[in-house]
């Protein structure tokens, strides 16, 4: 069940760790919101569909901190969040988004299908579900080859009412996979609210409650709460590694921008359009009440007051955030495009 | 030395050789390795040899992830119609991560199902599903017709570094022939000409090789020499081979166990329209299933399947043409 704030401490983690946390954070927002200012700034330089992280940070980053070096990171398509925190270069990231030779991907994936394998960020799927079988695939490769990884497999609530999520999490539970099946309650299915298509959000009653038909661990946490969501992680974390399976955790944050940028069709320019709570349903409260919990202003008020940081230190994490962005921004745009003959390239190993 | 094998014999051969020679692959699926008596897993033990749930999807889509993670999954499907309820993984998920993520990762690993079965299965277990798989570019398919090619083609399966659906006919299981002993490994795109000669071309995969070959050695009887062409993997295909004998013959026919929309066979007659027109001195002949689902009551499946005699009138007719373009 959701936590209250006030029961978690900063004891948990050590001054310079909380640090991280915050810094993190504002890497991953300052990313979206320099890839949401490109559809204006530079129309065309991103094509096809992008979907942000903005609203999640604090679940990204609470979960990633329990992580070791070596464990993997398995996100879906919104997929730009963790590997800021693993340490992929933000203007590779960028210039991957804008279609570019320096991408991650040398533009052959885009913004969906982000990877890093060389830092444990195998890749992702951009049909809804599917990559939550790839995670426990990851997690299999660790328990044969007895590494002692663990698989952080992140995926929305709309994948949760997908085959591949019943199928896996029962094949994770009986071969007791080293993973940690973290949901994304961000309320929204795309377009549709939560409570429109899930049984336990029509009920009431937490989407955690989906472990106990795979008697596992389930639970549900403050997802706009980075401490909160460490805590829940690292018991899941702990139980993963100790060899007695997966945990399955709901975190309940609220997506800040819309599923994605405007579907148009060329040359009708893409930008981002109003979130769903307002563009369909027109719920503005609902919606500035999301913004007025937004987790990064949270988490910054926390440390403020807290003591950890003081003003001038966090806005100096700010700005360097905002300035590695910028850079990101300038590298993607110098960064030549690929060759057109390479289209065949990387079909067959 | 070669020893004489079954076919299913054979392919167990090459899980179990290449399982010893390679701690990375695995092998799952439903309803295998299921007591401690199973021979494989008393050889490799509980962590490589999996019982898996009726679950296809993850099944496929664990190996996926096992895959691109360092291990070589083998998945065990049983009939390829079950890959039907996966087909995300295997058309749009396995295929797609290599060239999506730029080169960075590798997908290496083999699902394995039977196909084709001929024997009162009906309409949904008795499919050549191949055909659906052939227009996805990072697959690889391979249909071995014998019990060495079964053998030769799942090693190669297991050692290649791309997603291969490994399928063998059901009604060649038992059928028995010379199996190499020992490390046997058959190159990915290269024909086998199982029967040379010089008037008319056949290509098949699986059964219909059998029955081609039947019908070759009929033929031969009348005076008409027949070559034998079995491509072995369909992805890729090795069309340079049967473009060689069309040079020879100047006749094709082209047999194929699935319905004639989208089959293999026409996949085949196009790349030969496009390279190898100057050569041909008939039309190319299709001898495929009709286009309806496998029907149940024997009559009716045998009306709608390619047979040896199907096969031999196709070859007649085109001989009989020989005074089109001599």
């Amino acid at each position: 069940m959701t936590k209250k704030k006030e029961e978690l401490g900063s004891h948990l983690l050590g001054k310079d760790r909380l640090i991280w946390i915050y810094t993190q954070m504002a890497r991953i927002r300052e990313f979206e919101e320099h890839v949401k200012r490109t559809f204006l700034e530079h129309p065309g330089a991103m094509r096809g569909h992008t979907h942000l992280a903005d609203g999640a940070e604090a679940s990204i980053v609470g979960a990633l901190a329990t992580r070791s070096p070596q464990d993997f990171v398995m996100p879906t398509y919104r997929c730009h969040g963790q590997p800021i925190v693993l340490g992929t270069p933000p203007g590779r990231m960028m210039a991957e988004l804008y279609g570019r030779k320096d991408g991650l991907c040398k533009g052959f994936g885009g913004s969906m299908h982000l990877a890093d394998p060389a830092r444990y960020f195998p890749g992702t799927s951009g049909i809804v579900g599917q990559s939550i079988a790839h995670a426990a695939g990851a997690a299999l490769t660790a328990q044969v080859k007895n590494t002692g990884q663990i698989v952080y497999c992140f995926f929305g609530d709309g994948a949760s009412k997908q085959g591949a999520f019943y199928e896996t999490l029962n094949m994770a539970a009986v071969w007791k996979l080293p993973i940690i099946f973290i949901l994304e309650n961000n309320e929204y299915q795309a377009y549709t609210h939560v409570k429109l298509e899930d049984a336990n959000a029509q009920a009431g009653e937490p989407l955690s409650k989906k472990a106990a038909a795979f008697s596992i661990p389930g639970a549900t946490v403050d997802g706009t709460d980075p401490l909160a969501v460490y805590e829940e992680v690292a018991k899941a974390a702990e139980r993963a590694r100790a060899g007695l399976g997966p945990t399955l955790i709901e975190s309940k944050f609220y997506r800040l921008s819309a599923h994605g940028n405007a579907i148009t069709v060329p040359p009708v320019p893409t930008q981002f359009p109003e979130h769903e709570a307002i563009g369909v349903y027109g719920n503005k409260s609902e919606f500035k009440a999301a913004k007025d919990n937004d987790p990064l202003v949270h988490f910054r008020s926390h440390l403020l007051q807290t003591s950890v940081l003081n003003e001038s230190e966090l806005k100096r994490i700010d700005d360097h955030a905002r300035a590695e962005m910028d850079d990101a921004v300038k590298f993607a745009l110098a960064s030549a495009l690929p060759s057109p003959g390479d289209a065949t390239k990387y079909v067959y190993a | 030395m070669p020893r004489e094998m079954m076919y299913g014999e054979a392919m167990a051969a090459a899980i179990a050789e290449e399982m010893e020679r390679d701690d990375n692959v695995v092998f799952y699926g439903q309803n295998m390795a299921m007591t401690e008596r199973d021979p494989m897993l008393k050889k490799f033990g509980r962590s490589r040899v999996r019982i898996a749930p009726i679950s296809e999807t993850a099944e496929i889509g664990i190996a996926v992830g096992a895959a691109i993670t360092g291990l070589r999954p083998i998945v065990e499907l049983w009939m390829s119609e079950f890959m039907l309820v996966a087909m995300d993984q295997i058309l749009n998920e396995a295929p797609r991560l290599r060239y999506m993520s730029g080169g960075q990762v590798k997908v290496p690993l083999v699902l394995k199902a039977g196909f084709g079965f001929s024997a009162g299965w009906a309409g949904q277990h008795s499919n050549c599903l191949y055909h659906t798989m052939m227009g996805i570019p990072g697959l690889k398919i391979a249909l071995p017709s014998t019990p060495a090619d079964a053998k030769g083609l799942l090693a190669a399966a297991i050692r290649d570094e791309n997603p291969v659906v490994y399928l063998h006919h059901y009604m060649l299981t038992l059928d028995t022939g010379d199996v190499p002993d020992g490390e046997y490994v058959i190159p990915f795109g290269v024909a086998d000409i199982k029967r040379t000669g010089n008037d008319v071309t056949i290509v098949a995969t699986g059964w219909m090789v059998k029955k081609s070959l039947a019908a070759a050695e009929q033929l031969a009887r009348e005076d008409i020499s027949v070559e034998v062409i079995d491509p072995r993997t369909l992805a890729p295909l090795d069309v340079e081979t049967i473009i060689k004998s069309v040079k020879k013959t100047g006749r094709l026919v082209l047999v194929d166990q699935a319905p004639r929309q989208s089959s293999a066979a026409v996949v085949i007659a196009g790349e030969v329209a496009e390279r190898g027109f100057e050569y041909l001195r008939a039309p190319v002949a299709l001898v495929t299933a009709l286009d309806a689902p496998v029907p149940y009551s024997e009559p009716l499946e045998n009306y709608l399947l390619p047979n040896e005699e199907k096969i031999s009138q196709a070859v007649r007719s085109l001989v009989a043409e020989r005074s089109l373009r001599a």
